[in-house]
């Protein structure tokens, strides 16, 4: 009898998908992962979280995206069949690393990470080695199989090759999202050509690396993140989105340690707010789920937490200067203590955010081994770092792009009276 | 008052604390090690190639010396670059403002500073996998870590350093 992990669908599954046209799966492991209820709950968080209030079409899921990866890494090992350095036991593991590696994100990642100190890839881990059903399709392959998936998610998995495929600068993820981001988004940067880059790739003893002759096509791909980042995730308004996102989680904390009595119990917030959060838990708050808490939060006596949640749902957002913390921070500490003196709270309409407060990476030559880079194949054999032979590539990879914006409610402050004498200094300081 | 850049601070107080850090990787791997013995920082980690790598923490220097208060030298090495970072007198003045508070941590800069970035390399690939026994972290380390051909004498090495670690201030 053949096992299960070798079981093959009687006819081949596709799933539309508007950017590889189509997802093919025949393994029957992959069909029942992705009928699992922890893979499906996908659907309901979105990919780029507060982006869709930026750009509207941005409202796909981390399910697409999922099984986007999954195709990718699919494809590159469909090419590295029979080629030296790979070990074609390891499929099924790179399959199914490539379909779960984003189990764990949960709604709104971004800010949900940092306001209550989580980390998604903690709960990925936890739903693939814990009591879940992902974890009961996994063990039938065998009962080290799990702890494999976890360890190449983990990217502690032995064997490098296999978790590059997943996760370094040239990998299934990052080829996926910046199509499929660009795709809903509708910007015109973002596309490069995968075709060619997923036939110079080559397995190599610890990493996967990239045939000379497809230099160009990769110059194509750092190009279009570089310009992803800038003109799509880093997006002011965004991450105006992202501010009012946070602080309406600080309120919401804040108030339940204080012993506030919120009129809808928020049941679904409480062990995020005591900082003991179970897997359950955990599940169970997808976005849908945040959204409704901020339309009846709109709706509470707290005055700052209405408000924010008014703001968010109706896409009422806090307007922004270019702020250098270092030549401004007299102004900053008089805004705080004027903002203090007209009754605008600062802790919640005052907001520094920086680039860094958003991580996305951009590609790092990775000169004294922080991370390793993306290496070339020369017709000798021997490896070249990419940007060593890309003139595109090392003048962005080099250029040193950081900034920080002052977020705030111009709309609060306008509202002030016209003889008041903070109105006028508010305004020429953040104005003038 | 609410702090402006706090996360900025605290990584002002470490530079302040170091003089100077030679090697991004050095640097990367001295504040992980700090975060794993309860230094508050809060940049997010996550395991490379090279062992615990932190973007965050790139991006977050990259903006300190954008802003000019710390400053970066950029030295040709014979085949790869160098990268020596150092407070500025800017960045005594944001300090200054500053009401961040840190455990001290002198100590513990000074002992890691003498240490090669091969050496915190392996240090805090093992701190990464104290959640398993003594026996599986070297075993892990021999799985992860197998081109850096670390022997039995600097895994011991390593160990007497992160216990000597724990107890300095």
């Amino acid at each position: 009898m053949m096992s299960y992990k070798d079981e093959q669908l009687s006819e081949e599954k596709v799933f539309k998908d508007p950017v590889h046209r189509y997802v093919h799966v025949k393994d029957q492991v992959i069909w029942d992962l992705i009928g699992t209820p922890e893979f499906q709950r996908l659907r309901r968080v979105k990919q780029l979280g507060t982006t869709y209030l930026t750009f509207h079409g941005a409202e796909h899921s981390r399910f697409n995206h999922s099984l986007g990866v999954y195709e990718i890494v699919r494809r590159i090992l469909l090419n590295f069949e029979n080629r030296p350095n790979w070990n074609n036991e390891e499929r099924l593991l790179c399959l199914c690393a490539a379909l779960l590696h984003d189990l764990g994100h949960g709604p709104f990642s971004h800010s949900f990470e940092k306001v209550f100190k989580l980390d998604h890839e903690d709960f990925t881990r936890k739903i693939v080695l814990g009591d879940t059903h992902v974890k009961q399709i996994l063990l039938k392959v065998s009962d080290d199989f799990p702890q494999k998936v976890a360890d190449v998610i983990n990217k502690t998995y032995e064997d490098k090759l296999v978790v590059s495929l997943i996760s370094s600068q040239i990998d299934a993820d990052r080829m996926d999202y910046l199509q499929r981001d660009a795709y809903f988004t509708g910007v015109s940067y973002g596309h490069f050509d995968m075709e060619r880059i997923l036939r110079v790739m080559r397995p190599m003893e610890d990493q996967v690396v990239i045939k000379a002759s497809g230099m160009h096509a990769v110059e194509d791909y750092i190009m279009s993140r570089y310009q992803m980042y800038w003109q799509v995730y880093f997006h002011p308004v965004t991450r105006s989105a992202e501010v009012i996102l946070s602080k309406i989680l600080h309120r919401a904390k804040y108030l339940y340690e204080n012993n506030y009595e919120f009129a809808l119990k928020p049941t679904h917030f409480l062990s995020f707010f005591k900082g003991d959060v179970k897997l359950d838990d955990y599940i169970r708050l997808d976005e849908p789920v945040v959204l409704y808490y901020f339309q009846m939060w709109a709706d509470e006596e707290d005055s700052i937490l209405s408000d924010l949640c008014v703001r968010f749902s109706n896409r009422h957002l806090f307007k922004y200067i270019e702020f250098n913390p270092n030549l401004q921070m007299q102004e900053w500490m008089e805004l705080y203590s004027l903002f203090k003196d007209v009754g605008i709270d600062p802790e919640y309409y005052l907001v520094v955010d920086s680039s860094s407060d958003l991580p996305y990476d951009f590609y790092r030559p990775g000169e004294e081994e922080e991370r390793l880079p993306i290496h070339l194949l020369m017709p000798n054999q021997e490896l070249q770092e990419l940007s060593r032979l890309s003139d595109v590539v090392e003048s962005i990879s080099g250029k040193k792009r950081t900034d920080h914006k002052l977020y705030f409610p111009q709309d609060f402050i306008e509202a002030l009276p016209d003889d008041s004498k903070e109105k006028a200094r508010i305004f020429e300081i953040l104005f003038n | 008052m609410f702090e402006l850049l706090a996360n900025h601070a605290k990584l002002m107080k470490f530079f302040l604390a170091s003089d100077e850090i030679t090697g991004r990787k050095k640097l990367q791997k001295m504040i992980y090690i700090l975060k794993k013995c309860e230094i508050p920082f809060e940049e997010k980690y996550e395991f490379h190639f090279y062992g615990p790598y932190s973007e965050e923490l790139t991006l977050r220097v990259e903006e300190l010396c954008n802003l000019g208060f710390i400053s970066e030298v950029k030295e040709k090495k014979s085949n790869y670059f160098q990268y020596r970072y150092k407070m500025t007198s800017q960045g005594e003045d944001f300090l200054n403002h500053s009401q961040v508070d840190l455990p001290v941590m002198d100590e513990k800069i000074a002992l890691m500073k003498e240490k090669s970035s091969r050496f915190l390399e392996l240090v805090s690939t093992m701190l990464y996998f104290d959640h398993l026994s003594k026996q599986e972290v070297e075993e892990k380390i021999q799985a992860v870590k197998k081109k850096q051909n670390y022997n039995e004498q600097d895994l011991q090495e390593a160990w007497d350093f992160i216990s000597d670690l724990k107890v300095k201030h």
